[in-house]
């Protein structure tokens, strides 16, 4: 009996146990009911939501997947995402590039007013991105632009910045002047975070700095650089803020379905297409998830080799 | 095995939450067949809160009035974006059965955009259906339905003409076009003589112009178009008459292609750039503060004709007050549209203080308005001038029921055709397929008539 009972009673240590456990519950709670409320249920309404069709006249019917058989074959989305690719090959590579030897250049310590570049570089991501993409759609006007105008007094004429054949250059020149610093602040943090024992080492052993940056910094960068590549990805993928505003300057060049998420947007609130909207958001989400999972795969062997 | 329910049960109101979003119905109000003057009379005399979405700067100054009239009711004025951001947070409240205003502003050719989605009362019952004869009748007729229900009331109109700067036209010795072969004559010759400038200027995704310019040439797209039945003709002669002329002009490079409403177009108002603006009713004002360097070079004329012997004019924009189907409050609701726009107090302040173009007789009919001489416009009596105008409006030009997306994919088509000058009759047929494409799609029976 009085086995039995003690099993039962939880002994003092338990109890501490267990009140820790919910104590790790209580501190995780407020984030999980905002990703609950805010996240999961209407990314759960969004997947139910878009198995039906709403039609302006007849209703609301079930037609279980036929929206994402749609979507699979909707070349204006495939137009999109082969758009955001493209943007993504040209731009990511160069805005890391840059980000990376800004880092490195400020890392070594040979830069002068070290505080000041570094804010510098850093300030157009303070920038909010519409108040940017306003101001380099005003740069890029093409009559009154300063480029138009600084071409005319030299006797040329500016490159169409706004056309066909310019416009996804121009957009990535936007995004890589708004996000260069932040990219470079989050490799300088990584820099920072070497041990500077390691320096010193490399040095004794006759190591100059572009060795020390190629055989020390780069490496140790690997991490740092492989979250900056995940948020690119993403953000490549979700393009929408600099089209979007661009649309007003340039409304032949960024059609309606320019990026997929705009694409999205116009489905949802232009064309009252809401449940195939949510299908096309899912079939994105679906390709920024293979893209990302591709990518640490590839590098995840890669650091195993 | 506390926490595993829970878990469960939270699971549960996860995966059931969005079958009740989407189950719970929608209240709107069944239309009563008639009110009466007691009614109306006890309804706004109760207090009552009115939600009111309206993008028009200063309003407040006309629901004022309105408090004064009924000082039990209160009005919350609501600014939810212009045009298109406003349409879309408006549309998003309405389905969500939850949010939306009582009364909102309704661009006239979105009546029939939120009448198919059933998301506007009639106030016929409510006393509107015996105001229609003090409104022009293109504005009355665009607020009707096609059972005689009254979707809306008029508040401001666009009866559509020309601005130009006469300064450019005397220095080139261009007679102000009456015709738009006279027009195109005047291109010719005002690009000849100054590269820099172009007579007007053609906006690619400005659909509401086109659509102007069609009403005007006679094409009635969507005419005779009655709810699940859609008449879709965007490829009658008069609608390709126009799309043929406007591409003609800008393959031989005689018109500005550039965007409007953005910095670039403003710049190139203010510089000197386009000679003409065709542009509504509406547009003197809003040009004085656009292009406030040009004051008094600007004149304004009636729209070019396709006819010397007949003027016809057409309409671009104005806007109406709407109530919404789902209003807990119909009558006070029904009360307010109509007074703000039909109130002579009310209405004189819209024309004199805001610059709204009246769809009243008799602030049109009144000299104080129309005799007012505009320094911008060299002392010209601009808004007598665009009164005349509107006598010429035809009446009868029926929207789409989705006229966003009919516009969106003018852009997508002839806009685009327009700006890089290759076939715009040819792109007139892709308009009209993905309009008929899209209707399909939506559930309507189309016709092409």
């Amino acid at each position: 009996m009085t086995a039995t009972t003690e099993t039962r009673t939880p002994t003092r240590r338990q109890q501490g146990t267990r009140r820790r456990v919910l104590a790790g519950y209580m501190f995780v709670a407020p984030f999980m009911i905002v990703f609950l409320l805010m996240f999961l249920v209407p990314l759960l309404y969004a997947a139910y939501f878009s198995l039906f069709r709403e039609q302006l006249v007849g209703g609301n019917v079930f037609v279980g997947l036929e929206n994402y058989t749609r979507a699979f074959g909707d070349e204006q989305l495939w137009t999109g995402i082969g758009r955001v690719c493209l943007f993504f090959v040209i731009q990511v590579p160069i805005m890391l590039v840059a980000a990376l030897a800004f880092a490195l250049a400020l890392d070594t310590g040979l830069v002068r007013l070290k505080r000041t570049t570094r804010l510098g570089i850093f300030v157009p991501y303070a920038v909010p991105g519409v108040i940017a993409t306003l101001m380099w759609g005003f740069l890029y006007g093409p009559d009154f632009g300063p480029f138009a105008q600084l071409a005319e007094k030299i006797g040329m004429s500016a490159p169409d910045f706004l056309g066909p054949d310019l416009m996804l250059g121009s957009l990535a020149n936007i995004v890589f002047w708004e996000f260069t610093g932040y990219n470079m602040v989050i490799l300088f943090a990584a820099l920072r975070s070497v041990p500077t024992d390691i320096y010193e080492a490399a040095a004794v052993d006759g190591a100059g700095q572009w060795r020390i940056a190629w055989s020390i910094k780069i490496p140790a960068l690997r991490s740092a650089l492989a979250v900056c590549m995940i948020f690119s990805i993403i953000g490549s993928f979700q393009l929408f803020n600099e089209p979007q505003l661009m649309q007003s300057l340039a409304p032949t060049v960024i059609d309606a379905a320019y990026t997929p998420n705009l694409y999205a947007y116009n489905l949802a609130f232009v064309g009252q297409e809401y449940n195939y909207a949510a299908a096309v958001s899912f079939v994105l989400g679906l390709v920024i998830l293979v893209g990302s999972y591709a990518f640490m795969f590839a590098t995840n062997r890669r650091s195993r080799r | 095995m506390i926490p595993r329910f829970s878990r469960r049960t939270g699971l549960a109101a996860a995966l059931a939450s969005p079958l009740a979003l989407a189950a719970c119905g929608r209240h709107t109000v069944d239309p009563p067949k008639s009110v009466t003057q007691a009614e109306i009379d006890a309804a706004m005399q109760t207090p009552t809160e009115l939600n009111f979405w309206t993008w028009v700067p200063g309003i407040e100054k006309e629901v004022a009035l309105f408090q004064n009239a009924y000082p039990a009711i209160t009005v919350d004025v609501v600014n939810a974006g212009q045009g298109n951001p406003h349409y879309a947070k408006l549309r998003t409240a309405l389905r969500a059965g939850n949010g939306a205003p009582d009364v909102a502003q309704l661009e006239y050719q979105m009546i029939p955009s939120f009448v198919i989605t059933g998301d506007l009362l009639d106030l016929g019952p409510y006393g509107a259906s015996e105001i229609g004869d003090q409104f022009v009748e293109f504005a009355w007729s665009q607020v009707s339905g096609t059972n005689g229900e009254v979707w809306a009331i008029p508040q401001d109109t666009g009866p559509m003409g020309m601005l130009y700067r006469e300064d450019i036209f005397q220095a080139h010795g261009i007679e102000v076009p009456a015709t738009w072969d006279d027009f195109a004559a005047a291109a010719q010759r005002l690009h000849a003589a100054d590269p820099e400038v172009y007579l007007t200027n053609f906006a690619p995704s400005q659909g509401a112009f086109f659509a102007a310019m069609l009403w005007q040439a006679g094409a009635d797209p969507f005419g005779g178009s009655e709810g699940p039945d859609l008449n879709v003709d965007l490829t009658s002669p008069e609608a390709e008459q126009v799309a043929r002329y406007w591409g003609d002009l800008s393959e031989q490079d005689l018109i500005a292609v550039d965007a409007d409403f953005n910095d670039q177009w403003y710049q190139a108002l203010n510089k000197g750039k386009y000679a003409t603006w065709i542009a509504p009713a509406w547009a003197p004002t809003f040009l004085q503060s656009a292009a406030a360097s040009t004051a008094g070079l600007w004149r304004v004329a009636p729209l070019p004709q396709w006819d010397a012997d007949r003027q016809v004019s057409s309409n671009w924009g104005g806007s109406t007050s709407a109530v919404m189907a789902t209003t807990r409050n119909p009558i006070a609701a029904a009360v307010f549209a109509q007074f703000i726009n039909t109130d002579p107090k009310s209405t004189e302040t819209m024309a004199n203080e805001q610059f709204l173009y009246p769809p009243t007789k008799a602030i049109l009919e009144d000299p104080a308005f129309t005799g007012q001489q505009l320094d911008f416009y060299g002392g010209q009596e601009v808004n007598g001038l665009f009164a005349e105008i509107g006598t010429t409006v035809a009446p009868d030009f029926q929207w789409a029921p989705f006229q966003d997306k009919v516009y969106a994919d003018f852009t997508a088509t002839v806009g685009t055709a327009v700006a890089e000058k290759t076939d715009a009759v040819a792109a007139m047929e892709a308009w009209q397929q993905r309009t008929e494409e899209y209707a399909k799609y939506q559930g309507f029976t189309v016709r092409k008539p």
